[in-house]
């Protein structure tokens, strides 16, 4: 059965639909990314599926006892609080040496144990964040722009790490990106996400897109190319026609 | 029960008393940078005065009820249209006119505002003392159950949220309890410095510590040094108690900045 499952999910911010119309599933060991602009509802719909958010209306089902690991998009790391690399990883719940000492050597970073949390870069600080969803032994892994303020080695480098926990763990892995053209390679189904699911499918199905081939290269032109490419389909069927596009991104059709 | 017939001793009692429930409670105040937050409830105290004379009840239990209303009014309208920072400089200096007028509306002869707004902690009695360590036990009990939860949220609501954590009925934890410390301090600092108590301890163990745990135990450590050293200063030099004990703070501030300084 589906890790976790989401039926005619909507979500609102005040009157604002954020998200609306999802349906998804996440099956055992399936990588699946989400992509879409900002302001799509990507991290929206990722919150209300772990339990951050109540969606509005419409039906979210996790597996009975789901361990989930949670990477979030950012830390509050306050320089306020002084916090080891060790103590976090007791947050929320205490773990044995053993197990955060394993943990941290599966993401490469077993080195950084005793340092502040607020001295380490942005990719140990990612490495470490990854250690501490794996604590548990997850079922699912989920990751809210995991690569955010990383350079495109690194981004690589954290996608090819991941694999490697999803081969080793046997977990699934549901992950919110802005970066198509890294995540695809890793990954077995792209969710295109704009307020509702604009299209999905497996990244051959996505990069076989013309538009998509022609920009591929940098990350906002990748973005740009597969929202172009969502928006060849009909939508009567998924477009409520009240719905207006408040949030801001790029329509540029192609020349004609 | 002679040695508590000695006022200093009463006195010193109370001050160390107060650190403890202000220390752990301090760090929290200075990671979610509630220091204005604290402010406000502490202003909103003497309202509590007022009130609690004007319908004979006692004092803490009025002003833990004003500061507590004080705290939840701040929650719900944050976020909207005024930043949190005016909204708490809104209410914070309202309720603390309030409570003064109020306050000036009572017959003079029945509150030394003084004692209220400076602390008054040389007629400190032994029910203000059972109040104080009473309410210090409080605070640190539920700090310590509550530990490992209020230090998640503060990393990342959704953290908190995907661990099962509930940040929204935790804040409000917070919220009681700082209106809590503010009813039991406000005989020994005063409505004025009770923010104070609250905030340069934990600020002054922040330098030295590598741990929020630490951070905690050298924040109450430096609240009670402050206290002692400070009643001793206000008897010696005849200085008011509150001010005194928020100098003394200050002073092993200025230490341990200059000890972290030295340890790199």
């Amino acid at each position: 059965m589906a890790l976790i499952s989401a039926e005619n999910v909507e979500v609102r911010h005040g009157a604002t639909r954020a998200v609306f119309g999802v349906s998804l599933a996440i099956e055992p060991k399936e990588i699946v990314t989400i992509v879409g602009p900002n302001g799509s509802g990507k991290s929206t719909l990722l919150r209300a599926l772990i339990g951050a958010v109540a969606p509005h209306s419409g039906t979210i089902t996790r597996a009975p006892k789901l361990r989930v690991g949670y990477v979030p998009q950012k830390l509050q790391i306050d320089p306020t609080l002084p916090l080891t690399v060790r103590r976090f990883l007791n947050l929320p719940k205490r773990v044995p040496a053993a197990v955060a000492r394993a943990a941290l050597k599966r993401t490469g970073v077993d080195a950084l144990e005793s340092r502040q949390l607020s001295a380490l870069s942005g990719g140990q600080l990612q490495r470490v964040l990854l250690a501490r969803a794996i604590l548990n032994d997850p079922q699912l892994l989920v990751l809210d722009e995991a690569t955010q303020g990383l350079d495109q080695p690194a981004s690589a480098d954290f996608y090819r790490l991941i694999e490697t926990l999803r081969d080793d763990l046997g977990c699934g892995v549901l992950m919110v990106s802005h970066e198509l053209h890294v995540v695809m390679s890793a990954t077995d189904r792209v969710i295109c996400l704009n307020g509702h699911i604009c299209c999905e499918g497996s990244p051959e199905v996505v990069t076989a897109a013309p538009a998509y081939r022609e920009l591929f290269g940098t990350g906002t032109g990748g973005a740009l190319a597969l929202y172009r490419h969502t928006h060849d389909h009909d939508h009567g069927d998924c477009d409520n026609p009240n719905h207006t596009h408040d949030h801001s991104h790029d329509h540029k059709e192609p020349a004609a | 029960m002679t040695l508590l017939d000695d006022f200093m001793v009463r006195a010193l009692l109370a001050g160390v008393g107060t650190a403890m429930a202000c220390g752990a409670l301090g760090c929290f105040v200075v990671w979610r940078r509630m220091a204005y937050f604290g402010d406000a409830t502490a202003h909103a105290a003497i309202l509590g005065v007022a009130l609690a004379l004007m319908f004979s009840v006692s004092v803490p239990i009025g002003v833990l009820v004003v500061a507590l209303a004080m705290g939840l009014l701040i929650g719900s309208l944050s976020g909207k249209t005024i930043t949190p920072d005016s909204l708490l400089g809104v209410l914070s200096h309202s309720a603390l006119a309030l409570g003064l007028v109020a306050v000036s509306l009572m017959p003079s002869a029945r509150i030394d505002l003084d004692a209220y707004l400076f602390g008054d902690i040389l007629v400190v009695t032994r029910m203000d003392l059972v109040v104080i360590w009473g309410g210090a036990a409080v605070v640190c009990a539920v700090l310590a159950w509550k530990w490992q939860a209020l230090l998640s949220e503060i990393l990342s609501n959704d953290l908190a949220h995907a661990a099962g954590l509930s940040p929204r009925v935790d804040r409000l934890v917070l919220t009681l309890l700082i209106a809590a410390v503010v009813a039991v301090s406000i005989k020994v600092v005063g409505a004025l410095l009770i923010t104070a108590m609250l905030v340069i301890p934990a600020a002054a163990a922040r330098l030295i510590s590598r741990g929020p745990e630490a951070m905690a135990a050298y924040a109450t450590g430096i609240g009670a040094v402050a206290a002692i050293a400070g009643l001793h200063g206000a008897r010696a030099f005849g200085t008011p108690a509150g001010p005194s004990i928020i100098c003394a703070a200050a002073g092993l501030f200025l230490i341990a900045s200059v000890i972290g300084r030295l340890r790199g």
